[in-house]
């Protein structure tokens, strides 16, 4: 094949995907703002995206805040600067580790989930039948759990955060001879409030991207278990890079000076 | 005799493929339509661009003599609520259980009270001969032939004025296929609704049809009142009734 024709149909098809899910993007949004609402429906996500993903949040934030503590105290310890640990460690976990730990288990946990559940709807027919029950499929099946990741991501880093400085704290004070008073003095006194709301703002963002890619591949999947298959993949893959990617941005634009 | 839907001219591709060439097709008032046409032919296409599940290229589709070919939004859903359709498959929520299948366009489309809504979707499963404890079931633990009767009995749930019936009697055995005919014949005729259905079974076609159209190559090649399928006189659909090999119908291999 003559390589510009490739290239030029790689382009088209990677232009054509932008198209789909820009106007994916805008009914969705449309649907958050327009009745009907399924409050009902929101809350079942809530439980499932926000509560169930808790343990799973949880114990990574844990292991996060107990290995920053030991890596910045080898690191600080080369200049003497093993001190820094509590400051360093609620910095990392509130700004940066928290949000992103939890985006990225929520993406293997939740878009997976999402991606499986309406792949298998769109090629077993279900997501036409609600069409005519009289039922419009993207406020019903992807609006509640947008609006649920949106809701429970900030509340899951919130916890994260906290378990993330209590892990950084159990080894600072069991394994690195910390004082256990003077390392949550320092913690907090050093903590200000745009750390912590910045890091809830991102987490916000990474819940809409979740729940977006996990719909958007849903709706897409072709064929059989195969294609489900493949749309859980580009979920959690699609989800994974866009929450890397918006992780930048969002630090670039949220400490701008 | 007044059209309750009707197709004018209706195109639909997909890339270079065109499975719909120009269909016209009327279906009057509370009659019973099947299109008959071997797997390929577009007869799920055809339902669909009525349904608004698709949009077709070109030509117009009137429901009532409304033109419905492009509206959307709340006026869809409008004219969604006098259609009902049994899928192939069922399409059953796994989610839900089953009398909350039968009542979701109740609950949902109409904003029924949830307890009404019970009690209706009980009476129309008892319809289709199922008994009040498989209402309270999950779809996954019904036979093929159960999940069929729960889909004939959502699609009936809200009264609808148009019934569509993808496939009724596919994948069923020769016995509950007669079965699920004759509910579909009962319900249809209770409700005093419209009905259209795409098979190639020919038995269930002549069984539930006043009329029958054969689609071919995207375009509706013969149409008459089912008595006369017998003397079409068109080589096209004396193979197709008569399930013979060789003719002018040449199976496509390759989709």
């Amino acid at each position: 094949m003559n390589p510009f024709a490739s290239i030029g149909s790689a382009t088209v098809t990677v232009l054509a995907h932008i198209g789909r899910l820009a106007q994916f993007t805008g009914q969705a949004l449309a649907g958050v703002v327009s009745p009907p609402i399924y409050t009902r429906l929101i809350l079942g996500q809530m439980v499932r995206i926000g509560f169930y993903s808790l343990p799973v949040v949880g114990l990574t934030a844990f292991f996060t805040g107990g290995v920053l503590a030991l890596q910045i105290y080898l690191g600080g310890n080369r200049f003497g600067a093993e001190a820094i640990v509590p400051q360093v460690v609620v910095l990392g976990i509130t700004r940066e580790l928290g949000p992103v730990i939890a985006g990225l288990m929520i993406a293997g946990r939740v878009a997976a989930a999402i991606a499986a559940e309406i792949g298998t709807m769109k090629v077993t027919e279900q997501i036409d039948a609600l069409t005519t029950l009289a039922t419009n499929p993207i406020k019903y099946l992807v609006v509640p759990r947008i609006v649920a990741a949106v809701i429970s991501m900030p509340i899951l880093t919130a916890i994260g955060d906290s378990i993330g400085v209590m892990g950084g704290y159990v080894v600072s004070v069991y394994s690195l001879d910390f004082n256990g008073t003077s390392y949550l003095k320092n913690t907090v006194d050093f903590a200000h409030q745009d750390d912590i709301t910045s890091g809830l703002i991102k987490a916000a963002v990474f819940g809409f991207v979740v729940a977006l890619m996990g719909c958007y591949n849903g709706f897409n999947s072709k064929g059989g278990a195969q294609g489900v298959g493949n749309a859980t993949t580009a979920a959690v893959v699609t989800s994974s890079i866009l929450i890397l990617a918006a992780d930048y941005v969002l630090t670039a634009l949220l400490f701008h000076k | 005799m007044t059209a309750k839907i009707q197709l004018i001219g209706v195109k639909k591709r997909f890339g270079p493929k065109v499975v719909l060439d120009g269909v016209d097709l009327t279906i009057d008032k509370q009659s019973s339509v099947v299109i008959i046409g071997g797997s390929g032919t577009g007869k799920s296409v055809t339902i669909k661009s009525i349904l608004g599940i698709l949009r077709p290229d070109e030509g117009t589709i009137l429901v009532d003599g409304e033109d419905v070919t492009h509206i959307n939004g709340s006026a869809r859903d409008r004219v969604m609520r006098q259609f009902g359709m049994l899928f192939q498959g069922g399409a059953l929520f796994d989610s839900l259980p089953v009398w909350e299948n039968v009542a979701f366009g109740l609950i949902q489309g109409r904003g029924v009270a949830r307890a009404k809504a019970r009690d209706i979707a009980i009476q129309k499963l008892a319809k289709v001969g199922l008994t009040e404890d498989v209402a309270f079931l999950s779809p996954a633990e019904l036979s093929g032939g159960m999940q069929k009767r729960v889909g004939l009995a959502r699609a009936i749930a809200a009264d609808p004025e148009i019934i569509f019936f993808d496939e009724p009697t596919t994948g069923l055995d020769p016995i509950m296929a007669d079965i699920i005919n004759d509910l579909i014949i009962s319900t249809v005729k209770d409700v005093g609704a419209t009905a259209l259905s795409i098979t190639h079974d020919m038995v269930s076609a002549r069984k539930i049809s006043d009329k029958i159209a054969m689609l071919y190559g995207g375009k509706i090649i013969w149409q008459g009142p089912t008595g006369e399928i017998d003397h079409s006189g068109n080589p096209y659909v004396e193979q197709f009734i008569h399930g013979r090999a060789e003719g002018p119908i040449k199976m496509a291999v390759k989709a």
